[in-house]
């Protein structure tokens, strides 16, 4: 390789190293308005702004959702396997909504603690399978597990790390 | 190594070398594409949840890998074409950059469409979707460059750079499902790893990313042939080349 060349192979490595390193930290800074929810984890701890349009996220707690029987009312326990929150929500759910299932609601948290939802997005995992796959896995005692590990460490982090997340900015 | 760069050097060369190997590609990615989706869009199972809407699947992934790819292969023309001066590099890159705009949008749209019946939006402003959408303003970001200058030279260099640059997007992409809380979920389709489906469901999958890569490869060749062409219009080998054929 002739000087010139690696003159120029160095340019092109410091141009893109340090765009990485501004990109980097722009998205370091920005770390907690990029998530697009907040974890049970993180409004249990006060993070998340009361009376304000907010997203939370994580798994429809088995047994949780009373539906009214009058009306479009329903009320049910998004859960993270560390903490809870209960939402209350009137209106169709996704098809996807189960109990089980990973779930976004878009709503208000109000003083008593419950999530007021004005929208509910079910949430899919990556795994697929057949009916048949998904029956017998379920009489051998499926559970979620990929999620519960993942909410596991991130509560785990939270805790450790002591700092309420979205309020740094 | 330094052998084939050199050779890459000569347009003339890879025009030679791609004449012979365009058919099998085309070949390849036909049978692999119609097999795929046959497979995929009527022998393979239902999913247990989503029932036949899962079936985008078989578009969504591979276009969003292509998409992806072709940015990189992007980008490492565009270093080799700025480091060596290889105009073959720069000639690839240029056809190449309107098929990954493509892709792009197609995994945008499929993903939409599927959106609606599994998550009940078709959009969400979560950091895959909109690295991917930032993704496709850097297609036509970089096509757009290309056009802009007056001299082709001046054209190519800030394509090449843009595209250099724009590459941070990628890991960006392809670990925002991880690093951040998101709608869109984690990746299905891994290389290594456990596959999150089962083999029946998968290898319709597998068939269908190998047929789109080898579409892609197949669409470069033939296009950066009419490329050469086009721009060595006025070399000996051309002339004899025309020469011979009419």
């Amino acid at each position: 390789m002739t000087p010139k060349r690696k003159q120029k192979l160095f340019v092109i490595l410091g141009l893109v190293s340090l765009t990485a390193i501004a990109v980097g930290l722009t998205l370091y800074a920005l770390r907690a308005n990029i998530n697009l929810f907040f974890s049970p984890v993180q409004i249990a701890q006060g993070d998340a702004p009361m009376d304000r349009q907010i997203r939370a996220g994580g798994m429809v707690k088995e047994g949780s959702v009373s539906r009214d029987a009058e009306s479009l009312d329903v009320e049910f326990t998004v859960t993270d396997y560390v903490d809870d929150l209960t939402v209350y929500y009137s209106g169709i759910l996704p098809d996807l909504f189960r109990e089980g299932q990973g779930v976004v609601v878009v709503g208000q948290l109000q003083a008593d603690g419950r999530l007021y939802a004005d929208k509910v997005l079910a949430r899919h995992d990556e795994n697929y399978m057949p009916p048949e796959v998904a029956q017998a896995l379920k009489e051998a005692g499926y559970s979620p597990a990929d999620f519960q590990a993942k909410a596991a460490k991130v509560g785990k982090r939270l805790e450790e790390e002591g700092v309420p997340q979205a309020s740094e900015y | 190594m330094w052998a084939f760069i050199n050779k890459l050097r000569s347009p003339k060369w890879f025009y030679a070398i791609s004449t012979k190997l365009q058919p099998w590609f085309w070949a390849v990615a036909a049978l692999l594409l119609v097999v795929g989706t046959v497979w995929g869009l009527v022998f393979a199972p239902a999913d247990y949840q989503q029932g036949n809407s899962f079936r985008i699947i078989y578009v969504h992934v591979p276009a969003a890998f292509l998409a992806q790819s072709i940015f990189v292969s992007m980008a490492v023309s565009g270093v080799v074409f700025m480091v060596w001066k290889i105009k073959v590099a720069d000639m690839a890159a240029a056809v190449m950059a309107p098929l990954g705009a493509a892709m792009t949008f197609i995994a945008l749209f499929s993903g939409a469409v599927w959106g609606v019946p599994t998550w009940g939006t078709w959009w969400m402003w979560d950091a895959r979707l909109t690295s991917m959408l930032i993704l496709l303003f850097l297609y036509l970001g970089v096509i757009a460059l290309r056009g802009a200058f007056s001299s082709r030279d001046s054209g190519s260099r800030a394509a090449s750079v843009l595209a250099m640059v724009g590459v941070i997007n990628i890991p960006i992409i392809k670990y925002s499902v991880d690093w951040w809380y998101t709608l869109h979920q984690p990746a299905t389709f891994t290389i290594t790893g456990r596959a999150a489906m089962p083999m029946e469901m998968w290898l319709p999958l597998l068939i269908m990313v190998l047929g789109f890569y080898c579409f892609f490869i197949a669409l470069t060749l033939t296009r950066t042939r009419s490329e050469i062409l086009r721009r060595e219009v006025n070399k000996r080998w051309v002339r004899e080349l025309v020469e011979e054929a009419s």
